[in-house]
């Protein structure tokens, strides 16, 4: 069976290529924190909490002390760029859509066929190795193809793993963080005050505590993940469905959609907001939250409508 | 009832907006938060080591890189910005609004894997829209080109969280049904899903109209 613990060796092995890589050009900062988690990634399994835990704060460490630098591997220039895309047309495309083409092709028919009863993929995992599986096809397809340097594509890899440097790893930091407050007790406590700032007996007014909880604590958190369970047990059920009947499927899916929009106004979620400014090279970290406001606040305001006419008037 | 632990939640407000390494301001917000609520260190460093390897599965996307990298070495940016410019009459407003759409509809039947910030907007829409908006405006600097980019990142965000939904096998879903079902309202996941429709078209709606009046505005910026 395959889990995803053969993903974290095929993870372990790119990121000890990067840090070796990274040594050879004399970057040590880079070096140490690939290496870091390379190891993470092919020892995390057998090392026990405390040891994950100080590595941990070591790659902080490096990266706090600004120790990640961007990298200037060998590549093509855009001259040769220019030309490469002229002579392959758009056939350039079709490596990039076998990844996205074999994690859902392949998630179809591994659930929908009898596939699945084969038992190949470990449970409820298969996308993600499908995708991982997608990459490697991709990759083996483009080398036989076009022929590159053997370590053109680690180089390339690196070129781009070094332009996003430390946010890389901001989006895992976050889930582990989550599971810290989780542990303190954080949520338990949001949602109390989330109760005692209602005012009594006005289903509107409740309606708008629960979607801005919601918005709110999805903006702390970084995902609606966190935030749902909360502000569902702390006034979702007791309040709207309980003491003022509302409809609990709008309640629920409408809820989550007014976290949604706090999602995109926060760079705690770090994998939508703050990766692909530096995917992209932005100027300004918080450039797609900017460009995201002016969506998610109106948004917001017919979720509540939604909610209020969804759940109350149609319902009853 | 000790609000102390609430203290790691400000020290993420307060690193965010003054700027801080954002590494550093999660683990001393984890690092403060365990301490507060009456953890010892050890215990804290140890949950935080647990909770980082036990969320590896969200790192081991970046195994993409290598596939990107590669094919851009051989000019898939520059292939996508020519695409553009052959297509007569697509400017960057109807580009980004049938990616919206394009987004929004994958997402709703399953298909949230296509589209993506590294495999679809890094190569392929972040420079089509560029592209387009280079062709209708002329040359733009490099701030309004920040801001074509970042919009076409946007896009990418909108257009998944507002059709996910509708497709009732996703972990949002599956959530909402666990958090209901524990407090004794058993509900299907397809009850769920359809109420995310409202919403998925108040979405569209209102971004697409923003990414026109964008457009609208990067050609009255006088250039």
């Amino acid at each position: 069976m395959i889990t995803y613990e053969w993903l974290y060796v095929l993870a372990g092995v790119a990121f000890a290529v990067w840090a070796a890589l990274s040594l050879k050009d004399g970057r040590w900062g880079n070096a140490a924190f690939w290496a870091l988690l390379a190891l993470s990634f092919l020892a995390g399994s057998h090392l026990s909490d405390l040891a994950n835990g100080v590595l941990v704060l070591a790659l902080v460490a490096i990266a706090g002390m600004g120790g990640l630098k961007r990298s200037d591997p060998p590549t093509t220039t855009p001259e040769e760029r220019q030309a490469h895309a002229a002579r392959l047309g758009n056939r350039l495309f079709l490596p990039a859509l076998v990844v996205p083409l074999t994690a859902v092709v392949g998630t179809l028919l591994y659930n929908y066929t009898p596939l699945g009863e084969t038992g190949l993929f470990e449970a409820r995992r298969e996308t993600l190795i499908l995708f991982g599986i997608g990459v490697l096809a991709a990759l083996v397809g483009a080398m036989v193809w076009q022929r590159p340097p053997l370590m053109a594509p680690a180089q390339e890899g690196r070129r781009l793993i070094d332009s996003i440097g430390w946010a890389a790893i901001l989006p895992q930091m976050l889930a582990a963080l989550g599971a810290v407050f989780a542990l303190a007790g954080v949520g338990d406590i949001i949602g109390g005050i989330a109760r005692g700032v209602i005012p009594e007996g006005s289903v509107f007014l409740t309606v708008v505590v629960f979607a801005a909880g919601m918005a709110l604590f999805t903006m702390i958190m970084g995902n609606a993940f966190a935030a749902f369970p909360v502000m569902a047990t702390a006034i979702g059920i007791p309040l709207l469905i309980q003491q003022y009947g509302g409809n609990p499927a709008v309640i629920g899916a409408v809820g989550m959609l007014a976290g949604f929009c706090g999602t995109l106004l926060t760079p705690m979620a770090a994998n939508f907001n703050i990766v692909p400014a530096a995917l992209l090279e932005l100027k300004d970290q918080n450039a797609v939250i900017r460009q995201q406001v002016g969506t998610a606040v109106p948004l917001w305001a017919c979720n509540v409508l939604i909610i209020y006419v969804g759940a109350f008037w149609l319902w009853s | 009832m000790n609000y102390w632990p609430l203290a790691g939640i400000a020290i993420v407000v307060l690193g965010f907006a003054l700027r801080f390494n954002p590494l550093l301001v999660v683990v001393s917000a984890a690092l403060a938060t365990g301490l507060l609520a009456g953890l010892d260190l050890v215990a804290v460093i140890e949950a935080l080591g647990k909770a980082f390897n036990d969320n590896r599965y969200i790192s081991v996307t970046w195994i993409i890189l290598p596939v990107i990298g590669l094919l851009e070495r051989y000019g898939l940016q520059q292939r996508a910005r020519a695409v553009i410019e052959g297509m007569h009459g697509a400017t960057m407003g109807k580009l980004l609004v049938a990616y919206l759409a394009f987004r929004q509809i994958a997402s709703a039947l399953g298909m949230k894997d296509i589209g993506g910030h590294p495999q679809a907007v890094r190569p392929l829409v972040a420079p089509m829209a560029e592209a387009a908006a280079v062709k209708t405006h002329g040359d733009l600097d490099d701030d309004a080109r920040d801001e074509v980019k970042a919009m076409a990142a946007a896009t990418d965000n909108v257009g998944l969280f507002f059709g996910e939904d509708i497709f009732f096998a996703i972990a949002s879903i599956l959530l909402i049904q666990g958090v209901f079902e524990a407090a004794g309202y058993p509900l299907t996941p397809l009850e769920l899903s359809v109420w995310a429709i409202p919403t998925a078209l108040v979405a569209f709606a209102i971004h697409a109209g923003r990414i026109l009046a964008f457009d609208r505005r990067l050609g009255r910026v006088g250039r």
